[in-house]
Protein backbone atom coordinates (compact mmCIF):
# COMPACT_ATOMS: atom_id res chain seq x y z
CA UNK A 1 0.00 0.00 0.00
CA UNK A 2 1.24 3.45 -0.84
CA UNK A 3 1.94 5.99 1.88
CA UNK A 4 -1.11 7.87 3.08
CA UNK A 5 -1.44 11.59 2.56
CA UNK A 6 -2.15 13.99 5.38
CA UNK A 7 -5.81 14.27 4.32
CA UNK A 8 -6.25 10.52 4.17
CA UNK A 9 -4.75 10.05 7.61
CA UNK A 10 -6.93 12.79 9.04
CA UNK A 11 -9.98 11.22 7.44
CA UNK A 12 -9.04 7.87 8.93
CA UNK A 13 -8.86 9.35 12.42
CA UNK A 14 -12.26 10.99 11.96
CA UNK A 15 -13.75 7.74 10.75
CA UNK A 16 -12.41 5.77 13.69
CA UNK A 17 -13.68 8.39 16.15
CA UNK A 18 -17.16 8.18 14.63
CA UNK A 19 -18.32 5.26 16.82
CA UNK A 20 -17.72 7.03 20.13
CA UNK A 21 -20.37 8.99 22.01
CA UNK A 22 -19.96 12.76 21.78
CA UNK A 23 -17.98 13.27 24.99
CA UNK A 24 -15.66 10.35 24.46
CA UNK A 25 -15.07 11.42 20.89
CA UNK A 26 -14.00 14.86 22.02
CA UNK A 27 -11.59 13.38 24.51
CA UNK A 28 -10.06 10.77 22.25
CA UNK A 29 -9.66 13.23 19.38
CA UNK A 30 -7.01 15.02 21.41
CA UNK A 31 -4.93 11.85 21.66
CA UNK A 32 -4.85 11.01 17.95
CA UNK A 33 -2.86 13.08 15.51
CA UNK A 34 -1.21 13.25 12.15
CA UNK A 35 2.48 13.94 12.54
CA UNK A 36 3.79 17.28 11.37
CA UNK A 37 7.56 17.14 11.65
CA UNK A 38 7.86 20.87 11.14
CA UNK A 39 6.33 21.51 14.58
CA UNK A 40 8.73 22.33 17.41
CA UNK A 41 6.39 21.32 20.21
CA UNK A 42 4.03 18.37 20.40
CA UNK A 43 1.42 20.00 22.60
CA UNK A 44 0.09 21.76 19.51
CA UNK A 45 -1.04 18.44 18.04
CA UNK A 46 -1.40 15.80 20.75
CA UNK A 47 -2.38 15.46 24.40
CA UNK A 48 -0.81 12.81 26.61
CA UNK A 49 -0.48 11.54 30.18
CA UNK A 50 -4.20 11.87 30.90
CA UNK A 51 -6.61 9.50 32.56
CA UNK A 52 -7.85 6.73 30.25
CA UNK A 53 -11.55 6.81 29.42
CA UNK A 54 -13.74 4.49 31.43
CA UNK A 55 -15.30 1.86 29.21
CA UNK A 56 -12.57 1.54 26.63
CA UNK A 57 -9.76 -0.95 26.76
CA UNK A 58 -6.24 0.46 26.90
CA UNK A 59 -3.09 -1.38 27.89
CA UNK A 60 -1.63 0.71 30.67
CA UNK A 61 -0.26 -0.62 33.94
CA UNK A 62 -0.33 0.85 37.44
CA UNK A 63 2.13 2.82 39.56
CA UNK A 64 3.15 -0.34 41.40
CA UNK A 65 4.10 -1.88 38.06
CA UNK A 66 6.19 1.19 37.25
CA UNK A 67 8.06 1.07 40.53
CA UNK A 68 8.40 -2.61 41.36
CA UNK A 69 8.34 -3.97 37.83
CA UNK A 70 10.45 -1.37 36.08
CA UNK A 71 12.71 0.68 38.32
CA UNK A 72 13.32 -1.30 41.51
CA UNK A 73 12.73 -4.90 40.44
CA UNK A 74 15.93 -5.31 38.41
CA UNK A 75 18.21 -4.28 41.31
CA UNK A 76 19.31 -7.81 41.87
CA UNK A 77 20.89 -7.93 45.29
CA UNK A 78 17.95 -6.32 47.08
CA UNK A 79 14.74 -8.05 48.03
CA UNK A 80 11.66 -6.25 46.83
CA UNK A 81 8.59 -7.03 48.91
CA UNK A 82 5.31 -6.72 47.05
CA UNK A 83 3.48 -5.40 50.06
CA UNK A 84 -0.20 -6.27 49.95
CA UNK A 85 -2.20 -9.15 48.46
CA UNK A 86 -0.35 -11.82 46.56
CA UNK A 87 -1.64 -11.25 43.03
CA UNK A 88 0.09 -8.02 41.98
CA UNK A 89 3.52 -9.54 42.46
CA UNK A 90 2.81 -13.10 41.44
CA UNK A 91 1.14 -12.32 38.12
CA UNK A 92 3.99 -10.05 37.11
CA UNK A 93 6.77 -12.24 38.45
CA UNK A 94 9.85 -12.57 36.23
CA UNK A 95 7.89 -11.42 33.20
CA UNK A 96 10.20 -8.65 32.20
CA UNK A 97 13.30 -10.61 31.32
CA UNK A 98 15.85 -8.34 32.96
CA UNK A 99 18.84 -10.65 32.93
CA UNK A 100 21.36 -10.71 35.74
CA UNK A 101 24.36 -12.69 36.92
CA UNK A 102 24.21 -14.21 40.36
CA UNK A 103 22.72 -17.21 42.10
CA UNK A 104 19.01 -16.72 42.48
CA UNK A 105 17.90 -17.18 46.06
CA UNK A 106 21.43 -16.80 47.43
CA UNK A 107 22.90 -13.46 46.39
CA UNK A 108 20.46 -12.37 43.66
CA UNK A 109 16.69 -12.26 43.87
CA UNK A 110 15.49 -10.87 40.55
CA UNK A 111 13.08 -13.57 39.43
CA UNK A 112 11.68 -14.41 42.87
CA UNK A 113 8.44 -13.07 44.27
CA UNK A 114 8.39 -11.83 47.84
CA UNK A 115 5.02 -10.76 49.14
CA UNK A 116 3.33 -10.06 52.44
CA UNK A 117 0.24 -11.90 51.13
CA UNK A 118 -2.38 -9.70 52.77
CA UNK A 119 -5.53 -11.36 54.04
CA UNK A 120 -8.73 -9.85 55.41
CA UNK A 121 -7.19 -9.72 58.87
CA UNK A 122 -4.32 -7.55 57.71
CA UNK A 123 -6.67 -5.15 55.99
CA UNK A 124 -8.82 -4.82 59.12
CA UNK A 125 -6.08 -4.67 61.74
CA UNK A 126 -3.21 -3.25 59.66
CA UNK A 127 -0.17 -5.01 58.28
CA UNK A 128 2.75 -3.24 59.94
CA UNK A 129 3.46 -6.06 62.39
CA UNK A 130 3.42 -8.59 59.60
CA UNK A 131 5.83 -6.46 57.60
CA UNK A 132 8.33 -6.30 60.48
CA UNK A 133 8.12 -10.03 60.85
CA UNK A 134 8.66 -10.63 57.14
CA UNK A 135 11.81 -8.56 57.20
CA UNK A 136 13.21 -10.58 60.07
CA UNK A 137 12.42 -13.78 58.21
CA UNK A 138 14.14 -12.44 55.13
CA UNK A 139 17.27 -11.74 57.13
CA UNK A 140 17.30 -15.30 58.42
CA UNK A 141 16.54 -17.03 55.15
CA UNK A 142 18.48 -14.79 52.75
CA UNK A 143 21.35 -13.31 54.77
CA UNK A 144 23.23 -12.23 51.64
CA UNK A 145 20.60 -9.67 50.62
CA UNK A 146 21.96 -6.13 50.51
CA UNK A 147 18.75 -4.35 51.39
CA UNK A 148 14.99 -4.43 51.14
CA UNK A 149 12.48 -2.28 49.31
CA UNK A 150 8.82 -2.23 50.27
CA UNK A 151 6.65 -1.81 47.20
CA UNK A 152 3.17 -0.76 48.27
CA UNK A 153 0.17 -2.21 46.52
CA UNK A 154 -3.22 -0.48 46.54
CA UNK A 155 -4.51 -1.57 49.97
CA UNK A 156 -1.52 -0.12 51.83
CA UNK A 157 -2.48 3.42 50.92
CA UNK A 158 -6.14 2.75 51.60
CA UNK A 159 -5.71 1.42 55.14
CA UNK A 160 -3.02 3.96 55.99
CA UNK A 161 -0.22 1.69 57.21
CA UNK A 162 2.93 3.52 58.32
CA UNK A 163 5.51 1.63 56.31
CA UNK A 164 8.06 4.42 56.70
CA UNK A 165 8.25 3.82 60.45
CA UNK A 166 8.56 0.07 59.97
CA UNK A 167 11.29 0.60 57.39
CA UNK A 168 13.30 2.89 59.66
CA UNK A 169 13.09 0.41 62.50
CA UNK A 170 14.11 -2.52 60.31
CA UNK A 171 17.01 -0.57 58.81
CA UNK A 172 18.32 0.07 62.31
CA UNK A 173 18.05 -3.58 63.25
CA UNK A 174 19.70 -5.00 60.14
CA UNK A 175 22.10 -2.19 59.31
CA UNK A 176 21.05 -2.42 55.65
CA UNK A 177 19.01 0.03 53.60
CA UNK A 178 15.27 -0.52 53.83
CA UNK A 179 13.32 1.63 51.41
CA UNK A 180 9.58 2.22 51.65
CA UNK A 181 8.05 3.09 48.29
CA UNK A 182 4.60 4.66 48.16
CA UNK A 183 3.75 3.34 44.72
CA UNK A 184 0.17 2.22 45.34
CA UNK A 185 -1.42 1.27 42.05
CA UNK A 186 -4.16 3.88 42.20
CA UNK A 187 -1.72 6.79 42.08
CA UNK A 188 -1.53 8.62 38.78
CA UNK A 189 -2.91 7.65 35.40
CA UNK A 190 -0.41 4.97 34.42
CA UNK A 191 2.82 3.27 35.42
CA UNK A 192 4.59 6.52 34.64
CA UNK A 193 3.90 8.04 38.04
CA UNK A 194 5.29 4.83 39.54
CA UNK A 195 8.61 5.56 37.82
CA UNK A 196 8.61 9.04 39.29
CA UNK A 197 7.77 7.79 42.79
CA UNK A 198 10.48 5.14 42.52
CA UNK A 199 13.02 7.78 41.42
CA UNK A 200 12.04 9.93 44.37
CA UNK A 201 12.43 6.99 46.74
CA UNK A 202 15.96 6.38 45.44
CA UNK A 203 16.67 10.08 45.88
CA UNK A 204 15.38 10.19 49.45
CA UNK A 205 16.53 6.83 50.80
CA UNK A 206 19.59 5.66 48.86
CA UNK A 207 21.41 8.28 46.84
CA UNK A 208 22.92 10.16 49.78
CA UNK A 209 24.28 7.08 51.50
CA UNK A 210 27.88 7.75 50.48
CA UNK A 211 27.91 11.52 50.56
CA UNK A 212 31.10 12.64 52.29
CA UNK A 213 32.74 9.24 51.80
CA UNK A 214 35.59 9.56 49.32
CA UNK A 215 37.03 6.07 49.62
CA UNK A 216 35.76 5.17 46.15
CA UNK A 217 38.57 5.72 43.63
CA UNK A 218 37.22 7.76 40.75
CA UNK A 219 38.63 8.36 37.27
CA UNK A 220 37.87 11.16 34.79
CA UNK A 221 36.08 8.61 32.61
CA UNK A 222 33.43 7.37 35.05
CA UNK A 223 29.90 7.19 33.69
CA UNK A 224 26.63 5.62 34.78
CA UNK A 225 24.21 3.92 32.43
CA UNK A 226 20.76 5.04 33.51
CA UNK A 227 17.48 3.60 32.30
CA UNK A 228 18.76 0.38 30.75
CA UNK A 229 16.93 -2.59 32.21
CA UNK A 230 18.99 -5.30 30.55
CA UNK A 231 16.04 -6.84 28.74
CA UNK A 232 17.48 -9.94 27.13
CA UNK A 233 20.96 -8.59 27.92
CA UNK A 234 20.59 -5.08 26.46
CA UNK A 235 22.71 -3.36 29.09
CA UNK A 236 25.57 -5.78 28.55
CA UNK A 237 25.55 -5.14 24.81
CA UNK A 238 25.64 -1.40 25.52
CA UNK A 239 28.23 -1.53 28.24
CA UNK A 240 30.82 -3.28 26.08
CA UNK A 241 30.71 -0.42 23.57
CA UNK A 242 31.17 2.22 26.24
CA UNK A 243 34.02 0.34 27.84
CA UNK A 244 35.67 -0.28 24.50
CA UNK A 245 35.79 3.44 23.81
CA UNK A 246 37.61 3.96 27.10
CA UNK A 247 34.88 4.90 29.57
CA UNK A 248 34.40 3.21 32.90
CA UNK A 249 30.83 2.17 33.61
CA UNK A 250 30.42 2.55 37.34
CA UNK A 251 26.73 1.79 37.61
CA UNK A 252 23.93 0.18 35.70
CA UNK A 253 20.48 1.51 36.53
CA UNK A 254 18.94 -0.82 37.04
CA UNK A 255 19.30 -3.90 34.81
CA UNK A 256 21.81 -6.28 36.40
CA UNK A 257 22.40 -3.47 38.89
CA UNK A 258 23.21 -3.51 42.58
CA UNK A 259 22.48 -1.13 45.40
CA UNK A 260 26.20 -0.44 45.79
CA UNK A 261 26.34 0.82 42.21
CA UNK A 262 23.42 3.11 42.83
CA UNK A 263 25.08 4.53 45.93
CA UNK A 264 28.25 5.21 43.95
CA UNK A 265 26.50 7.02 41.11
CA UNK A 266 26.83 10.52 42.62
CA UNK A 267 30.59 10.14 42.08
CA UNK A 268 30.46 9.75 38.28
CA UNK A 269 31.31 12.41 35.72
CA UNK A 270 28.39 11.90 33.35
CA UNK A 271 25.01 10.20 33.44
CA UNK A 272 23.94 8.48 30.24
CA UNK A 273 20.18 8.22 29.95
CA UNK A 274 18.68 5.55 27.75
CA UNK A 275 15.11 5.35 29.01
CA UNK A 276 14.36 9.02 29.45
CA UNK A 277 10.77 8.45 30.51
CA UNK A 278 11.45 6.31 33.56
CA UNK A 279 14.64 7.87 34.91
CA UNK A 280 15.01 11.46 33.78
CA UNK A 281 13.85 12.58 37.21
CA UNK A 282 16.84 11.19 39.05
CA UNK A 283 19.24 12.48 36.38
CA UNK A 284 17.82 15.97 36.77
CA UNK A 285 18.17 15.66 40.53
CA UNK A 286 21.80 14.56 40.31
CA UNK A 287 22.53 17.41 37.92
CA UNK A 288 21.21 19.88 40.44
CA UNK A 289 22.64 18.35 43.59
CA UNK A 290 25.95 16.88 42.43
CA UNK A 291 26.49 18.91 39.22
CA UNK A 292 26.61 15.76 37.11
CA UNK A 293 25.53 16.53 33.56
CA UNK A 294 23.36 14.03 31.72
CA UNK A 295 22.63 13.28 28.09
CA UNK A 296 20.17 11.06 26.29
CA UNK A 297 21.54 8.46 23.92
CA UNK A 298 20.14 5.78 21.64
CA UNK A 299 21.76 2.40 21.02
CA UNK A 300 19.24 0.99 18.53
CA UNK A 301 20.68 0.51 15.04
CA UNK A 302 24.12 1.54 13.69
CA UNK A 303 23.16 5.06 12.60
CA UNK A 304 21.91 6.05 16.03
CA UNK A 305 24.70 4.16 17.81
CA UNK A 306 27.40 6.04 15.91
CA UNK A 307 25.58 9.33 16.49
CA UNK A 308 25.31 8.59 20.22
CA UNK A 309 28.89 7.39 20.63
CA UNK A 310 30.15 10.61 19.06
CA UNK A 311 27.78 12.72 21.16
CA UNK A 312 29.02 11.05 24.34
CA UNK A 313 32.68 11.28 23.29
CA UNK A 314 32.34 15.00 22.57
CA UNK A 315 32.00 15.57 26.31
CA UNK A 316 35.36 13.93 27.03
CA UNK A 317 38.96 14.41 25.89
CA UNK A 318 40.64 13.26 22.70
CA UNK A 319 41.43 9.72 23.87
CA UNK A 320 37.71 9.03 24.23
CA UNK A 321 36.92 10.75 20.95
CA UNK A 322 39.50 8.54 19.24
CA UNK A 323 38.04 5.60 21.15
CA UNK A 324 34.58 6.26 19.78
CA UNK A 325 35.88 6.35 16.22
CA UNK A 326 37.80 3.14 16.85
CA UNK A 327 34.66 1.38 18.11
CA UNK A 328 32.61 2.54 15.14
CA UNK A 329 35.32 1.47 12.71
CA UNK A 330 35.69 -1.88 14.38
CA UNK A 331 32.05 -2.80 13.97
CA UNK A 332 31.49 -1.26 10.54
CA UNK A 333 32.19 -4.42 8.56
CA UNK A 334 29.99 -6.40 10.91
CA UNK A 335 26.90 -4.22 10.68
CA UNK A 336 27.33 -3.61 6.98
CA UNK A 337 27.18 -7.36 6.49
CA UNK A 338 23.96 -7.48 8.53
CA UNK A 339 22.41 -4.74 6.43
CA UNK A 340 23.60 -6.37 3.19
CA UNK A 341 21.97 -9.61 4.21
CA UNK A 342 18.62 -8.36 5.54
CA UNK A 343 17.92 -5.09 3.79
CA UNK A 344 16.98 -6.73 0.48
CA UNK A 345 14.48 -8.90 2.36
CA UNK A 346 13.00 -6.07 4.43
CA UNK A 347 13.29 -2.98 2.25
CA UNK A 348 10.11 -0.94 1.98
CA UNK A 349 8.23 -2.86 4.67
CA UNK A 350 5.99 -0.69 6.80
CA UNK A 351 5.84 -0.90 10.57
CA UNK A 352 3.38 0.28 13.20
CA UNK A 353 4.57 0.57 16.79
CA UNK A 354 2.79 0.94 20.06
CA UNK A 355 5.04 0.62 23.07
CA UNK A 356 5.71 2.14 26.48
CA UNK A 357 7.53 5.39 26.99
CA UNK A 358 10.79 5.32 25.04
CA UNK A 359 10.96 2.77 22.27
CA UNK A 360 8.18 4.26 20.12
CA UNK A 361 10.80 6.80 19.06
CA UNK A 362 14.08 5.05 19.85
CA UNK A 363 13.69 2.03 17.57
CA UNK A 364 12.71 4.05 14.50
CA UNK A 365 16.36 4.48 13.47
CA UNK A 366 17.02 0.74 13.63
CA UNK A 367 14.09 0.05 11.29
CA UNK A 368 15.28 2.74 8.93
CA UNK A 369 18.75 1.21 8.85
CA UNK A 370 17.08 -1.90 7.43
CA UNK A 371 15.22 0.12 4.82
CA UNK A 372 11.91 -0.14 6.64
CA UNK A 373 9.52 2.68 7.38
CA UNK A 374 7.62 3.40 10.59
CA UNK A 375 4.17 4.61 9.57
CA UNK A 376 2.51 4.87 12.96
CA UNK A 377 3.69 5.11 16.52
CA UNK A 378 2.33 5.81 19.97
CA UNK A 379 3.04 5.65 23.66
CA UNK A 380 1.17 3.86 26.41
CA UNK A 381 2.31 6.37 29.00
CA UNK A 382 4.49 8.94 27.24
CA UNK A 383 4.33 12.57 28.29
CA UNK A 384 4.48 15.78 26.35
CA UNK A 385 8.27 15.83 26.36
CA UNK A 386 8.30 12.38 24.76
CA UNK A 387 6.10 13.51 21.89
CA UNK A 388 8.31 16.60 21.49
CA UNK A 389 11.16 14.22 20.82
CA UNK A 390 9.06 11.98 18.57
CA UNK A 391 7.72 14.39 15.98
CA UNK A 392 11.21 14.96 14.62
CA UNK A 393 11.91 11.24 14.27
CA UNK A 394 8.71 10.36 12.44
CA UNK A 395 7.89 11.01 8.80
CA UNK A 396 5.36 13.64 7.86
CA UNK A 397 1.69 12.64 7.81
CA UNK A 398 2.30 9.44 9.79
CA UNK A 399 -0.10 8.44 12.55
CA UNK A 400 0.46 9.26 16.21
CA UNK A 401 -1.76 7.66 18.83
CA UNK A 402 -1.53 8.19 22.56
CA UNK A 403 -2.89 5.62 25.03
CA UNK A 404 -4.62 3.97 22.08
CA UNK A 405 -7.71 1.86 22.72
CA UNK A 406 -8.02 -1.70 21.45
CA UNK A 407 -10.70 -0.67 19.01
CA UNK A 408 -8.73 2.25 17.55
CA UNK A 409 -5.56 0.22 17.14
CA UNK A 410 -7.38 -2.57 15.29
CA UNK A 411 -9.12 -0.13 12.97
CA UNK A 412 -5.89 1.71 12.22
CA UNK A 413 -4.18 -1.55 11.37
CA UNK A 414 -7.01 -2.66 9.09
CA UNK A 415 -6.71 0.53 7.09
CA UNK A 416 -2.98 1.22 7.15
CA UNK A 417 -2.14 -2.46 6.54
CA UNK A 418 1.39 -2.48 7.92
CA UNK A 419 3.75 -5.36 7.20
CA UNK A 420 4.73 -5.59 10.85
CA UNK A 421 3.39 -4.49 14.21
CA UNK A 422 5.64 -4.04 17.21
CA UNK A 423 3.79 -3.93 20.50
CA UNK A 424 3.15 -6.03 23.61
CA UNK A 425 1.81 -9.40 24.64
CA UNK A 426 -1.75 -8.12 25.02
CA UNK A 427 -1.84 -7.07 21.38
CA UNK A 428 0.12 -9.97 19.96
CA UNK A 429 -2.51 -12.62 19.43
CA UNK A 430 -5.21 -10.27 18.17
CA UNK A 431 -3.00 -9.11 15.34
CA UNK A 432 -1.50 -12.50 14.60
CA UNK A 433 -5.01 -13.85 14.19
CA UNK A 434 -5.73 -10.99 11.83
CA UNK A 435 -2.79 -12.30 9.82
CA UNK A 436 -0.37 -9.44 10.50
CA UNK A 437 3.22 -10.31 11.42
CA UNK A 438 3.91 -9.22 14.98
CA UNK A 439 6.90 -8.76 17.29
CA UNK A 440 6.72 -8.03 20.98
CA UNK A 441 8.79 -4.92 21.51
CA UNK A 442 8.72 -4.91 25.32
CA UNK A 443 10.25 -8.32 25.95
CA UNK A 444 11.88 -8.64 22.50
CA UNK A 445 9.60 -11.67 22.05
CA UNK A 446 11.89 -13.75 24.28
CA UNK A 447 14.90 -12.84 22.12
CA UNK A 448 17.41 -10.02 22.42
CA UNK A 449 19.53 -8.14 23.18
CA UNK A 450 18.58 -5.44 20.67
CA UNK A 451 20.90 -2.69 21.96
CA UNK A 452 24.35 -2.10 20.50
CA UNK A 453 25.93 -3.52 17.36
CA UNK A 454 25.57 -7.10 18.57
CA UNK A 455 21.93 -6.45 19.30
CA UNK A 456 21.31 -4.98 15.88
CA UNK A 457 22.27 -8.26 14.22
CA UNK A 458 19.71 -10.08 16.37
CA UNK A 459 17.10 -7.40 15.75
CA UNK A 460 17.52 -7.69 11.98
CA UNK A 461 17.32 -11.47 12.07
CA UNK A 462 14.19 -11.40 14.23
CA UNK A 463 12.38 -8.92 12.03
CA UNK A 464 13.20 -10.96 8.93
CA UNK A 465 12.18 -14.20 10.60
CA UNK A 466 8.82 -12.69 11.53
CA UNK A 467 7.91 -10.80 8.38
CA UNK A 468 9.13 -13.40 5.90
CA UNK A 469 7.79 -16.36 7.82
CA UNK A 470 5.96 -18.72 5.42
CA UNK A 471 3.11 -19.13 7.90
CA UNK A 472 1.51 -15.83 6.89
CA UNK A 473 0.63 -17.33 3.51
CA UNK A 474 -1.36 -20.03 5.27
CA UNK A 475 -3.54 -17.76 7.36
CA UNK A 476 -6.52 -18.35 5.07
CA UNK A 477 -8.05 -21.81 5.21
CA UNK A 478 -6.91 -23.70 2.12
CA UNK A 479 -10.46 -24.27 0.80
CA UNK A 480 -11.11 -20.52 0.94
CA UNK A 481 -8.08 -19.80 -1.15
CA UNK A 482 -9.38 -19.45 -4.72
CA UNK A 483 -6.05 -19.77 -6.47
CA UNK A 484 -4.99 -22.86 -4.58
CA UNK A 485 -8.39 -24.42 -5.26
CA UNK A 486 -8.21 -23.88 -8.96
CA UNK A 487 -4.76 -25.41 -9.06
CA UNK A 488 -5.87 -28.41 -7.04
CA UNK A 489 -8.81 -28.95 -9.39
CA UNK A 490 -6.49 -28.78 -12.34
CA UNK A 491 -4.20 -31.31 -10.70
CA UNK A 492 -7.12 -33.72 -10.14
CA UNK A 493 -8.36 -33.31 -13.67
CA UNK B 1 3.52 28.42 42.60
CA UNK B 2 5.06 25.55 40.69
CA UNK B 3 8.58 24.35 41.43
CA UNK B 4 10.64 24.94 38.35
CA UNK B 5 13.85 23.18 37.53
CA UNK B 6 16.21 25.31 35.50
CA UNK B 7 18.97 23.80 33.41
CA UNK B 8 21.17 24.77 30.51
CA UNK B 9 20.65 22.96 27.24
CA UNK B 10 23.64 21.93 25.11
CA UNK B 11 23.14 25.02 22.95
CA UNK B 12 23.28 27.32 25.98
CA UNK B 13 19.57 28.07 26.18
CA UNK B 14 17.88 27.92 29.57
CA UNK B 15 15.27 25.19 29.96
CA UNK B 16 12.27 25.69 32.20
CA UNK B 17 10.98 22.35 33.44
CA UNK B 18 7.96 21.67 35.63
CA UNK B 19 7.73 17.94 36.37
CA UNK B 20 4.17 18.05 37.65
CA UNK B 21 2.93 19.67 34.47
CA UNK B 22 5.16 17.92 31.92
CA UNK B 23 6.23 21.33 30.86
CA UNK B 24 9.65 21.55 29.26
CA UNK B 25 10.15 24.87 27.51
CA UNK B 26 12.97 27.17 26.54
CA UNK B 27 13.22 30.55 28.24
CA UNK B 28 13.09 33.15 25.52
CA UNK B 29 13.59 36.24 27.63
CA UNK B 30 14.21 37.16 31.23
CA UNK B 31 13.55 40.57 32.72
CA UNK B 32 16.79 40.99 34.68
CA UNK B 33 19.96 39.14 33.79
CA UNK B 34 22.96 41.11 34.97
CA UNK B 35 25.70 40.33 37.52
CA UNK B 36 23.89 42.22 40.29
CA UNK B 37 20.27 41.51 39.47
CA UNK B 38 18.57 38.38 38.19
CA UNK B 39 15.01 37.19 37.82
CA UNK B 40 11.66 38.84 37.29
CA UNK B 41 9.37 38.06 34.44
CA UNK B 42 10.29 35.30 31.99
CA UNK B 43 8.68 34.48 28.66
CA UNK B 44 8.74 30.86 27.53
CA UNK B 45 8.94 29.35 24.08
CA UNK B 46 5.20 28.72 24.02
CA UNK B 47 4.47 32.35 24.93
CA UNK B 48 3.40 31.76 28.54
CA UNK B 49 4.76 34.04 31.23
CA UNK B 50 6.10 33.29 34.71
CA UNK B 51 7.87 35.37 37.31
CA UNK B 52 10.81 34.52 39.55
CA UNK B 53 11.73 36.42 42.63
CA UNK B 54 14.44 38.95 41.93
CA UNK B 55 17.85 37.82 43.21
CA UNK B 56 20.94 40.00 43.64
CA UNK B 57 23.17 37.63 41.64
CA UNK B 58 22.58 35.10 38.85
CA UNK B 59 22.06 31.69 40.51
CA UNK B 60 24.15 28.63 39.87
CA UNK B 61 22.27 26.51 37.35
CA UNK B 62 20.90 23.77 37.49
CA UNK B 63 18.58 24.82 40.24
CA UNK B 64 15.02 24.42 41.46
CA UNK B 65 13.16 27.67 42.07
CA UNK B 66 9.60 28.72 42.75
CA UNK B 67 7.90 30.65 39.99
CA UNK B 68 4.59 32.42 39.79
CA UNK B 69 2.40 31.98 36.76
CA UNK B 70 1.38 35.31 35.25
S1 LIG C 1 -3.59 -1.45 40.57
FE1 LIG C 1 -3.26 -1.99 42.73
S2 LIG C 1 -4.15 -4.03 42.95
FE2 LIG C 1 -3.83 -3.68 40.75
S3 LIG C 1 -1.78 -4.55 40.30
FE3 LIG C 1 -1.53 -2.36 40.74
S4 LIG C 1 -1.03 -2.33 42.95
FE4 LIG C 1 -1.97 -4.32 42.53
Amino acid sequence: MAAMTREETEALIQEVLEVYPEKAKKDRAKHLAVNDSSLEKANKCITSNRKSLPGVMTVRGCAYAGSKGVVWGPIKDMIHISHGPVGCGQYSRAGRRNYYVGTTGVNAFGTMNFTSDFKENDIVFGGDKKLSKIMLEIEQLFPLNKGISIQSECPIGLIGDDIEAVAKKAAKETGKPVVPVRCEGFRGVSQSLGHHIANDAIRDWVLENRDGDDSFQTTPYDVAVIGDYNIGGDAWASRTLLEEMGLRVVAQWSGDGTIAEIEKTPKVKLNLIHCYRSMNYIARHMEEKYSIPWIEYNFFGPTKIAESLRKIAALFDDTIKAGAERVIARYTAEYEAVIAKYKPRLEGKRVMLYIGGLRPRHVIGAYEDLGMEVVGTGYEFGHNDDYDRTIKEMGNATLLYDDVTGYEFEEFVKRVQPDLIGSGIKEKYIFQKMGVPFRQMHSWDYSGPYHGYDGFAIFARDMDMTINNPCWKNIKAPWKNQVANDEALKAVA
Amino acid sequence: MPSVMLRKREDGKLIFYVAKKDLEETIESIEFDSPDKWGGEVVLGDGSKYAFEILDAPPKIPLTLQAKRL
